[in-house]
């Protein structure tokens, strides 16, 4: 637990004593706002057109649900946005190791292979929160002009978050594979935006075969999330994704020994 | 305190290290010397456990570095060639890392950060972050990584790499007074150094050790010659049949010099320069010079290192 913390330790205090936590935090707060002010003022003139409507045919105004209409678009807006931004959080952590020659303290010390990798995981994880955090500011401001429903905002953030642990998961194994950060970073990418997009040729080919593909979209699990349902089966899912990221990651570090390189 | 029992290591078909073994007592300094790609590096990274050997068994402080790496690595101070420095940290907050990670604990810490900074004599900049140090602090701050949880083997990768004459002095003597606490390692390619520095070289080339012994016995028994250099005036060629007459002589050849001068090897046991006299005397040369030659460490290091080329040629 103590090596735990340390490595933990050093890699959050890393990350906030390089520009890099403000550059990515920051961004991605700014991204987040731009899309909710661009999503929320769509949202406004749809009630307008609404009202005046029901005023022209004298009939009630349609209630318009902001949980459905705002929050559910921001939160997968939000979703893609950590695509873009956690692969370039995660690259470095073990690139830079094996770069630098840091390694060679870190497998020399006694500490073991999954308290090194916990740590790490859990700084960008860290990081990741914060980066969340900024953007529920924006949900508060929901809360002062209209009145969503706080359990779907809650599954959505918790979706948010356990989707993001996937990227961070396999965003540590990519590190691990090389010392080069952009490949890392890019392995990332394309490893996560297949797992993303597999979902989408589900309507394409025959429906045994969608549901399957569909079952092993990442972006797919995040649908109810989002929604507001809490199901088991996709926790399940992204566990084990999150399991499985590590898991390889801890294989391949194990495995660097062997190799030596 | 060391043991390494027949370690080999291969990358896939290429052994880095072949089969070696040796042992280090406690408190003792032992140089790695060796050529570069000797295997240096690799026979060092199996014993901190950085590397698993393919073969072969080694133990530090009794433990073995494979099946009780834990225990090993409490143990060890590693300098990697490259000191292992987080650029961004500041020197102390790197150190008290390094610190906590080698398991000291949390009241002993500072005192330990603080006693391994003074020992390499980096206190004064403590607070400064580590990518802004020259060469030669970086090193130093990896010699205080090495040191910080006083631990009781030391292994050192060249440790006076990138350092300046005065700053490898320094580190030279701080290795020495570090010795009897701890026993040390150190890998080099720099001869004076083990000279200077250590009690016992491993001499290792081509990952096969070619020969362990004391500085001053490796350069006595590897010595095999005996070299004069004999300076008179005298026709060459006379010089060289009546001096080859003697008994014991194997080899005469002529090098520059003002005068007929000759390099005179002879067999280590035989003592020549009696006889060398009195054939010039015989003879009635005019004589300048006689003078016996020590074989330094570097000629016995030339001598291990090239010799399998030698007899490939």
């Amino acid at each position: 637990m103590r090596n735990f913390l340390a490595i933990y330790q050093r890699e959050v205090k890393s990350y906030f004593s390089s520009p890099i936590a403000y550059v990515v935090i920051g961004l991605f707060i700014l991204l987040a706002g731009i899309f909710f002010y661009l999503i929320v003022s769509n949202f406004v003139q749809m009630c307008l057109r609404v009202d005046m409507m029901a005023q022209q045919y004298r009939m009630a105004p349609q209630k318009m649900n902001v949980n459905l209409m705002a929050i559910r678009p921001i939160m997968h807006n939000l979703s893609l946005f950590a695509l873009f931004f956690l692969p370039l959080v995660t690259m470095r952590l073990y690139s830079d190791e094996k770069r630098t020659g840091t390694i060679e303290l870190l497998m020399t010390s006694p500490v073991t292979n999954l308290q090194a990798i916990l740590g790490k995981f859990s700084a960008a994880g860290t990081l990741f929160l914060v980066m969340l955090g900024g953007t529920f500011l924006y949900i508060i401001f929901l809360f002062l002009y209209g009145n969503p429903e706080v359990g779907p905002i809650f599954t959505g953030y918790l979706g948010l978050f356990l989707l993001g642990l996937c990227y961070i998961a396999f965003g540590v194994f990519f590190s691990t594979l090389t010392d080069n950060q952009i490949i890392a970073a890019v392995s990332t990418f394309v490893f996560i935006l297949f797992f993303w997009a597999i979902g989408w040729v589900s309507g394409f080919v025959s429906p045994g075969l969608g549901e399957t593909l569909s079952s092993f979209s990442l972006i797919d699990h995040f649908d109810d999330f989002a929604k507001g349902v809490l199901d088991t089966k996709h926790i399940v899912y992204y566990i084990s994704f999150i399991f499985m990221g590590l898991f390889l990651s801890f294989v391949s570090i194990e495995s660097t020994r062997w190799r030596g390189r | 305190m060391i043991d390494v029992q027949q370690v080999s290591r291969y990358f896939g078909d290429v052994a880095a290290v072949n089969d070696i073994s040796f042992k280090v007592e406690k408190g003792e300094i032992v140089g790695f010397l060796g050529p570069n790609a000797a295997g240096k590096t690799t026979a060092m990274r199996i014993l901190t456990t950085y590397l698993p050997a393919t073969s072969g068994t080694a133990t530090v402080a009794g433990y073995d570095v494979h099946e009780q790496s834990m225990q090993v690595r409490k143990r060890i101070g590693y300098l990697p060639e490259n000191p292992p420095l987080y650029q961004d940290m500041r020197v102390r907050d790197y150190l008290e890392f390094v610190a906590k990670i080698k398991g000291v604990a949390p009241a002993d810490r500072k005192k330990a950060v603080d006693e391994a900074m003074d020992k390499v004599a980096i206190s004064n900049v403590s607070d400064r972050v580590i990518k802004y140090l020259s060469k030669g602090y970086k090193q130093r701050v990896g010699l205080a990584q090495a040191l910080v949880h006083n631990p009781e083997v030391l292994i050192l990768d060249e440790p006076t790499v990138g350092l300046d004459p005065n700053q490898i002095i320094e580190v030279r003597q701080l290795i020495k007074s570090l010795a009897g606490n701890h026993t040390i390692i150190l890998s080099t390619h720099i001869l004076p150094e083990v000279s200077m520095t250590c009690e016992r070289v491993v001499i290792i080339n081509k990952g096969v050790i070619v020969a362990t012994d004391t500085t001053e016995g490796l350069t006595k028994k590897h010595a095999g010659a005996t070299r004069l250099t004999v300076s008179v005036e005298a026709p060459l060629q006379a010089v060289v049949d009546k001096i080859s007459a003697i008994r014991g002589v194997n080899k005469v050849e002529k090098t520059s010099g003002n005068h007929t001068t000759v390099f005179v090897e002879s067999d280590k046991e035989v003592e020549i320069r009696p006889e060398v006299a009195r054939v010039v005397i015989a003879n009635d040369w005019p004589l300048y010079e006689i003078k016996a030659e020590d074989v330094s460490l570097e000629d016995v290091f030339l001598h291990l290192t090239t010799q399998e080329e030698g007899q490939a040629v």
